[in-house]
Order: structure tokens, then sequence, then C-alpha cells
């Protein structure tokens, strides 16, 4: 079964903010809450990279380890949901999470009550696929119509990619041998342990 | 006499206790939720080109949905 995975490719992100644009429309996200952001690290100065970040739908979830009421599950894609009946708003996931991906609305119609809400990688929640009330919890499901995510399905340079993990990382992998650099900005050689030749990494500030 | 409410004491508490046994601890193995490849039950806005119910075609179109539309390089190379 296909482990689906997001990743972002910083030496193509122009911070244009597409995927934030086009995750917001597509599960109508309220004003407040970000499942997706770009993140720019030496903003305004030469070499300066951007990112986009969402849940990362992680093998091993520290969200899902510490949440008190166990709302969190996995589909059988390798996708991380959560149950918003079951969840108690708590936030003990945003401080287990490493990328910030938990978010908390204070008011609003969609997830109301301060439940948490997150990338759901458009895949919906624990009701009936394509349900009205899929929908008004959680999104499109967009992965049990056949699509993939709409961040990575709209993004203009198609620096974020998103699918079957397997697949994603060989576009990339051909993208960073064909080009000969930008595996070495975030952490290729660790990730993947085949660390390419080129320039030293930025130095991380946050923008 | 003492002795066998002692022992029927004893085996109570045992009793007891094994209520306080912990739960299993399993970090990031709970599956739920019906798997993608179901569809959505004649959504309208379905993409064409797999059946819903089939996981094999479901991956196919992930596969090819995932470098038609994202990977550049086969797409110019097709050209």
């Amino acid at each position: 079964m296909a482990r689906m995975k997001f990743i972002c490719d910083a030496e193509r992100c122009i911070e244009c903010n597409g995927c934030v644009t086009a995750c917001k429309a597509e599960h109508q996200v309220p004003w407040g809450v970000n499942r997706r952001r770009v993140v720019t690290l030496n903003d305004g100065v030469p070499g300066e990279r951007s990112i986009s970040v969402a849940c990362m739908h992680c093998s091993d979830a520290p969200c899902m380890a510490v949440c008190p009421v166990d709302c969190f599950y996995r589909t059988a894609e390798g996708v991380v949901l959560h149950d918003k009946d079951t969840c108690i708003g708590c936030g003990y996931c945003s401080y287990a999470c490493p990328f910030g991906a938990p978010q908390f609305p204070s008011s609003g119609v969609f997830g109301m009550r301060g439940k948490m809400d997150k990338c759901t990688f458009c895949a919906g929640g624990p009701e009936a696929h394509g349900s009205a009330a899929e929908n008004d919890k959680y999104g499109r499901n967009r992965l049990a119509e056949g699509k993939l995510p709409a961040c990575a399905e709209m993004c203009a340079t198609k620096a974020l990619l998103g699918g079957d993990g397997d697949v994603v990382a060989d576009i990339f992998r051909n993208r960073v041998m064909t080009r000969n650099k930008g595996s070495e900005v975030w952490g290729w050689g660790t990730a993947y342990g085949k660390p390419s030749s080129g320039g030293a990494a930025p130095k991380a500030t946050k923008s | 006499m003492r002795h066998p409410l002692v022992v029927i004491g004893a085996l109570v508490m045992l009793a007891g206790l094994a209520a306080c046994t912990e739960r299993p601890q399993v970090a990031g193995t709970r599956i739920q939720g019906t798997a993608a490849y179901m569809g959505t039950g004649g959504s309208p806005y379905t993409a064409a080109g797999w059946k819903a119910g089939d996981a094999t075609s479901w991956e196919e179109q992930m596969r090819t949905r995932t470098q038609a539309g994202q990977n550049e390089y086969v797409r110019s190379a097709g050209k």
C-alpha cells in the first residue's frame, strides 16, 4: 500500500503561498487556522530559502503518542488523522509536534469549540468518505476521489511534492541529481544518506 | 479457622490487583478508517482513470497523477 508523504524542494519554493491558499480554499479553513504555511529562512538576505510546512504525517507520530484521549489514528495509506468528536482541545499535540501542525481555532463554525485542526493530506476524517459530515469537520477528501493533496497539485513551481513516499522521493532525487545541488539545504544526507556536493547550508534564522 | 479466611482474603486482594494492569502502550500503530481506494460512493468530483474498491488501480492512479502532475522531467521528455 502507498505511504503518503510530503517533501518540499527549497531550491524551487518562491514563497508565493499558493499552497496555503489552495489548502484554505479547498477545505474552507477559517481565519486563524493555517493547516499549511510557508517558512522563510534568512528572509531578505541573498540565498534565502523558503519551505512549505504542514503535518508531515510522521510514521511514529508524537501527537498520536501524547494525546490523552487517543483521538489520533493512521489510515491504511499512512496518513495521520484525528477524530474531532473525541478531541478535547487540550493542546498537548501542539507541544509534541515538531512542525507546529496542530491548530486551534478560538471560534467559528469549522472546528468549533477549540478542537484541534490540522492538515489531513486531503484525506478527510473518520466519517464516510465524501459525506457532508466529513466535509464540514475536515474538508474535502481528495484521496478518495483519486486525487492528490490540493497544495501539492496547485504548486506553481512544483516545489511541494505530495504522494506516495517512494514516488516523490524518486522525483526529488532525480531533480537533485540533474541540477547537482539543493540537497544540502534541508538535510538530505541525514534523511537519505546520500549528500550531494554543493554550497554550505544557510544559517537558520526564522523570519 | 483463621487460616482459610486469610487465604480467601489474600485471593480476593490478588483478584483486585489484577484490574490494575496497564493498557498496552504502542505508539503510532492504530489504524482506522475506510481505505481511500474505496472511493466516495459516487462523488461527481471523482477523478477518472481508476475504479473505486480496486486498491491496485487506485495506487496506479496515485503514481500516474504524481508523475504526470509533479515530475516535469518526465513531461518534457515525452514531448
